[in-house]
């Protein structure tokens, strides 16, 4: 008798969510595109189990968590460089694992990264909202965050296992920007400033957005208001504190802070992965 | 004339500028005619702008759009006419009447005997910002937003009217209620109020 496709969350750790690519494409009726903040990790996940890129796995956070599968998959780890055991024993992140019927799987803290990738052969199955799995923490669309007992469904395998692939690790470090679209709103002093300049990555961060402290990015003209425009992924929007946020998947449509650059798309998983206290550094093309 | 006014956002977007919401719909109309000669994913008007995500090169498609000719005005209702039901007892009506120095009637006709226009959505998946109001008639945010504001609450803001698609907080003025489902998920257009259909409140 075959066991059920079901994946259960023995610990969903400090926030664990469903994700796949998100749902661009509906930004004109205020629906954020959400999905992966490192999609290229969980891209690599889906390849590693055998399914199609865009299948659905798990984000987790900071912490890990555990999950506890009925049937027999293989999965992958991938994102954050964490420690992965199943039932008590190591096994190697960014590579397809077997995982027996009956068996948990637990991610442990990443030493370096911010948020891993759990996929399932199959892929997690939740019906889909506007075309994507994902869960948008800003709209609410998409499965609710995790909860400790919750259970997933799992979808037939797609195929083999593609076994291992060179793996890329998140790397810390320097962000490139492209100056704009407002960055008329900004003193020439912090826009020179800006280039070089370090930011210490605050608690306060979330798929919504990577909030930073460092060098304040001072308005032109304090007070003004910008009439409401769309935003997009990687945009570093400045409030009147100066203290700028970079927007990661679950962003806004639209805001009414001016956006001074935007962060170029292959720099941007170095925002979704850094952690609390985490340190970023700009250059300005 | 001068073609359009084009600011590079990043390497795959790039931000139409228009003087206001007339222009931002002419050229919105005009983006989404002509979108097969585009690449974008998203095409997203607000205020004063309208933005195309998603393209393969940002600096190509800038110089593409200064190409164009000046978007023609659009003069017709074109889209969709949505008609939404309103009973008009929201608990800033006489906030709102005491900003305009008008009677609490006075608003539910000036509302009700507006053609209003979908300029963008935002905010929350649905929510439409309507414009159509006459310039003199801006309102007032709440000084405190509520925590939540049910939905289907019809609503004033600036220069705006909306209604709330779901349950969210909010600062907008409530002057009414609506039984219409805005938001639907499940559909292939989940928005009822999607950008440049026209809406019309009826009271009762």
């Amino acid at each position: 008798m075959a066991e059920p496709r079901v994946l259960r969350i023995e610990d969903a750790g400090m926030l664990t969510t469903v994700q796949d690519l998100g749902r661009p494409g509906h930004a004109h009726l205020g629906v954020p595109r959400s999905g992966a903040v490192d999609p290229d990790a969980l891209r690599l996940g889906n390849r590693l189990v055998g399914n199609p890129e865009s299948a659905a796995g798990l984000e987790t956070t900071a912490t890990g968590g555990a999950f506890g599968f009925a049937h027999a998959v293989a999965i992958a780890v991938t994102g954050a460089q964490c420690e992965v055991r199943v039932d008590g024993r190591a096994v190697a992140w960014g590579a397809a694992v077997p995982v027996p019927a009956g068996s948990v799987v637990r991610l442990g803290r990443a030493p370096s990264g911010l948020r891993a990738y759990l996929t399932v052969s199959g892929g997690i199955t939740v019906p889909p909202v506007l075309g994507s799995r994902a869960t948008d923490l800003l709209s609410g669309l998409g499965p609710a965050p995790l909860r400790d007992g919750d259970e997933l469904p799992v979808g037939p395998p797609f195929g083999e296992p593609s076994g291992s692939e060179a793996v890329g690790r998140p790397r810390p470090g320097t962000v490139e920007l492209v100056l704009g679209p407002r960055h008329d709103w900004f003193t020439e002093r912090s826009l020179r400033a800006l280039d070089g300049a370090t930011y210490e990555v605050l608690p306060a961060s979330n798929r919504i957005g990577v909030r930073l402290g460092g060098p304040a990015i001072e308005w032109l003209r304090p007070g003004e208001e910008l009439a409401s425009e769309p935003m997009v992924l990687g945009a570093l929007q400045v409030p009147p504190n100066g203290q700028p946020v970079v927007f990661l998947h679950d962003h806004p449509t639209t805001g009414g802070y001016p956006v001074v650059a935007v962060v170029r798309p292959d720099d941007l998983v170095v925002c979704a992965q850094a952690a609390p206290g985490d340190r970023i550094r700009f250059r300005v093309r | 004339m001068t073609g359009m006014q084009v600011r590079v956002v990043g390497d795959h977007a790039v931000l139409v500028e228009c003087a206001g919401h007339d222009e931002v719909a002419a050229a919105y109309s005009l983006l989404i005619e002509r979108r097969a000669d585009l690449d974008a994913i998203d095409i997203v008007p607000a205020a004063r702008t309208v933005l195309l995500d998603g393209l393969r090169d940002a600096r190509a498609t800038g110089d593409l759009l200064r190409g164009w000719p000046d978007p023609a005005p659009v003069t017709a209702i074109t889209g969709t006419v949505v008609e939404v039901p309103v009973t008009y007892d929201g608990d800033d009506l006489d906030e709102v009447a005491r900003q305009w120095d008008v009677t609490t009637a006075d608003v539910v006709r000036l509302h009700s005997s507006t053609t209003f226009t979908v300029a963008f959505c935002g905010f929350a998946p649905g929510f439409a910002y309507c414009t159509g109001l006459p310039a003199d008639r801006g309102v007032a945010r709440r000084a405190e937003p509520r925590t939540r504001v049910p939905a289907g609450s019809v609503a004033l803001a600036g220069e705006y009217t909306a209604v709330y698609p779901t349950a969210s907080p909010g600062g907008w003025q409530l002057i009414g209620r609506t039984k219409l489902e805005l938001w639907r998920p499940e559909r292939d257009d989940p928005a009822l109020l999607a950008p440049g259909t026209t809406v019309r409140f009826v009271d009762g």
